[in-house]
């Protein structure tokens, strides 16, 4: 069995700070990590190898070409090879363009029976991408998986939905992306960095998938960004301090039922 | 720069004067139409008023119960697509069936929810028309001159208001979150048609096999649909002090809401987690518990209407998203409040 995992480079969080006066994130590093939820899709990817040992693992990525380091960082923890999809002229692209680009790079990379994802990326945070990927490859998309069931020709997913859980049957090949529960998230193991460090891995530009240029970037993509503002945020709190009475409490009574929300 | 480019192979396949008319997704389950149906009505309502256009609602199901409502509650049509396949959501026959019905009809802009339905199936459908979609917005206008929709969505964890709009492709297509707008009333002088529609052949084939569906009893009110939500974290100590945070939302009929750390403790289970790595929530009333606010968390929730947070810290991060701030600690303050609201049911009752 062959599992393709997606994987998507985003700024690292633990190095921004809110803006104390106008409420905006400023980033303070220039690092990087592998989407959280793209780490549990690999997390579960390696779990399903550890009960399956013919199955291999090949991560893919689509961004610039630092995004290499998200591609060997996903190799180290148990991939077994990975293609990182990258040029310049995919600069731009919506979501539609870069699900069109993506597909095309999982098409070329050869057959496969199960594509796993996060369901969002923490920065562009459209959760969109990933149900597209699957109809530009022709095969069916299950969202918001929270666990996984392997059978012989296909998969049980247990979707967490509004209100409850579903689970649902499909056969092989399928685009799975996955939530939180899905699996814990693994580390880089020593066998893994060795290996990372000796595997190849191509970098795709549209040379390599063909497409006509006026299917890529900004000309590819059918939106565009109107505009890009930042909305007010910081607000005028009201602090009081906690002292043993009910006057602080009866305060934020009497501010909840003035702002009409009890 | 960007008006530079003209999207040949989008603008050459579609007249865009062909699309007319606004469309909502509605949503159902076990046949009853959900609220988010009511308030994408709203929104609909509002935007095919700006233009002039009709307001008509998508409903896939088997039998649904009082579908005249959502002609009630502002729609001119309902496209009821009828066949067992659709009695519960299943991505392919639910995207080939909407695809059919948007080329059938041509609608000039598509809204649905951005729940899990509405956010798995409107991409498959912007895919296979070839046009865009923009997640999660808060914030839907008509541009007056160009009568584009623009679609505003918070980026970067509500840090970024972006807006966006599809200009040579359609439909123009948008997910909205769930509470962004009032459910819109009943007005029973209203008239509208019911159109029943029985699609044959592919459009209603699929490999993809319903099992079944299985209530979360936790999440007895879901935090994305709630009103009031009330949130702890690591300041809850252990998951007995967490049980403080689901007294006061039983009692408030709000939602319990938990940070990372507090779901990764075992506290509280993931469907409950807000923030960057759990859902976006904005509702009217967020109380904050034992919670630093760490940038992951704020970006889940700070879109809220009011925030109020309780924290012996200060300097803590959340108070800066806070309209109102208790310094204080959790297990004083939070046993007080349960008093205060009791006190104050109790008098409405009276």
């Amino acid at each position: 069995m062959r599992i393709i995992v997606l994987v998507k480079q985003v700024p690292g969080t633990d190095s921004v700070k809110l803006d104390p006066i106008t409420g905006v994130m400023v980033r303070t590093g220039k690092d990087t990590i592998i989407n959280p939820l793209d780490e549990n899709a690999l997390a579960e990817a390696i779990r399903i190898k550890s009960t399956y040992p013919d199955v291999t693992i090949t991560v893919v990525s689509m961004g610039p070409p630092s995004a290499m380091k998200a591609v060997k960082e996903a190799i180290a923890m148990g991939a077994d090879d990975g293609v990182l999809v990258s040029g310049r002229e995919f600069a731009g692209s919506d979501t539609i363009a870069t699900a069109k680009v993506i597909a095309a790079g999982i098409k070329k990379t050869g057959t496969f029976d199960l594509i796993l994802c996060g369901e969002r990326a923490t920065d562009g945070e459209t959760g969109q991408t990933a149900a597209m990927i699957a109809h530009y490859l022709n095969v069916p998309a299950q969202t918001y998986v929270s666990a996984l069931e392997i059978l012989a020709d296909g998969v049980i997913v247990k979707r967490t939905v509004e209100s409850g859980f579903e689970r649902v049957q499909v056969p092989f090949p399928v685009l799975v992306s996955v939530n939180k529960d899905i699996s814990d998230t693994g580390f880089p193991t020593l066998s893994g960095k060795l290996r990372a460090k000796k595997v190849e891995v191509p970098m795709w530009a549209n040379a390599e998938l063909g497409f006509d240029k006026s299917e890529l970037g900004l000309t590819g993509s059918p939106t565009r960004v109107v505009k890009i503002f930042s909305p007010k945020l910081s607000r005028d709190t009201i602090m009081v301090k906690a002292n043993g009475t009910m006057k602080p409490i009866d305060q934020l009574m009497s501010f909840l039922v003035h702002k009409d929300v009890v | 720069m960007m008006s530079m480019y003209v999207n040949c192979s989008i603008a050459e396949a579609k007249n865009l004067a062909d699309y007319k008319g606004v469309f909502i997704l509605g949503e159902q389950r076990d046949g009853k139409i959900q609220a988010v149906t009511f308030e994408l009505l709203t929104w609909g309502r509002g935007i095919a008023d700006t233009l002039g256009c009709e307001l008509s609602c998508v409903l896939l199901g088997d039998n649904i119960e009082k579908m005249d409502e959502v002609i009630l509650r502002g729609a001119d049509k309902v496209f009821f697509i009828q066949d067992p396949v659709f009695k519960n959501f299943l991505p392919q026959p639910y995207s080939n069936a909407i695809t059919r019905l948007v080329n059938e009809e041509k609608p000039e802009i598509i809204i649905s929810g951005a729940t899990t339905t509405g956010r798995t199936v409107m991409p498959l459908v912007a895919a296979k028309t070839n046009t865009g979609l923009t997640a999660d917005c808060t914030e839907l206008t008509i541009d007056p001159e160009t009568k584009l929709l623009l679609q505003t969505r918070p980026a970067i964890g509500g840090n970024i208001m972006a807006t966006i709009k599809t200009p040579s492709s359609r439909p123009q297509m948008a997910t909205v979150r769930p509470r962004s707008a009032k459910q819109s009333d009943i007005d029973t002088t209203r008239i509208g048609e019911i159109i029943v529609k029985k699609y044959q052949g592919p459009t209603i084939k699929t490999v993809e096999k319903f099992l079944e569906f299985i209530i979360d009893t936790t999440q007895a009110v879901s935090i994305e649909e709630a009103d009031i939500i009330i949130a702890g974290g690591k300041g809850m100590k252990n998951a007995a002090g967490f049980k403080l945070v689901e007294e006061l939302a039983e009692l408030m009929g709000a939602a319990v809401g938990a940070t990372r750390d507090a779901v990764e403790l075992g506290w509280a289970t993931y469907p409950h987690q807000v923030g960057l790595s759990g859902k976006t929530v904005s509702p009217k009333l967020i109380i904050a518990l034992g919670i630093a606010g760490k940038i992951q968390f704020l970006a889940g929730m700070q879109t809220s209407d009011v925030i109020v947070a309780i924290n012996k810290d200060p300097e803590a991060q959340i108070f800066k998203v806070a309209d109102f701030g208790i310094v204080g600690d959790v297990f004083d303050v939070v046993p007080m409040l349960i008093e205060a609201v009791k006190q104050m049911k109790a008098k409405v009752k009276a």
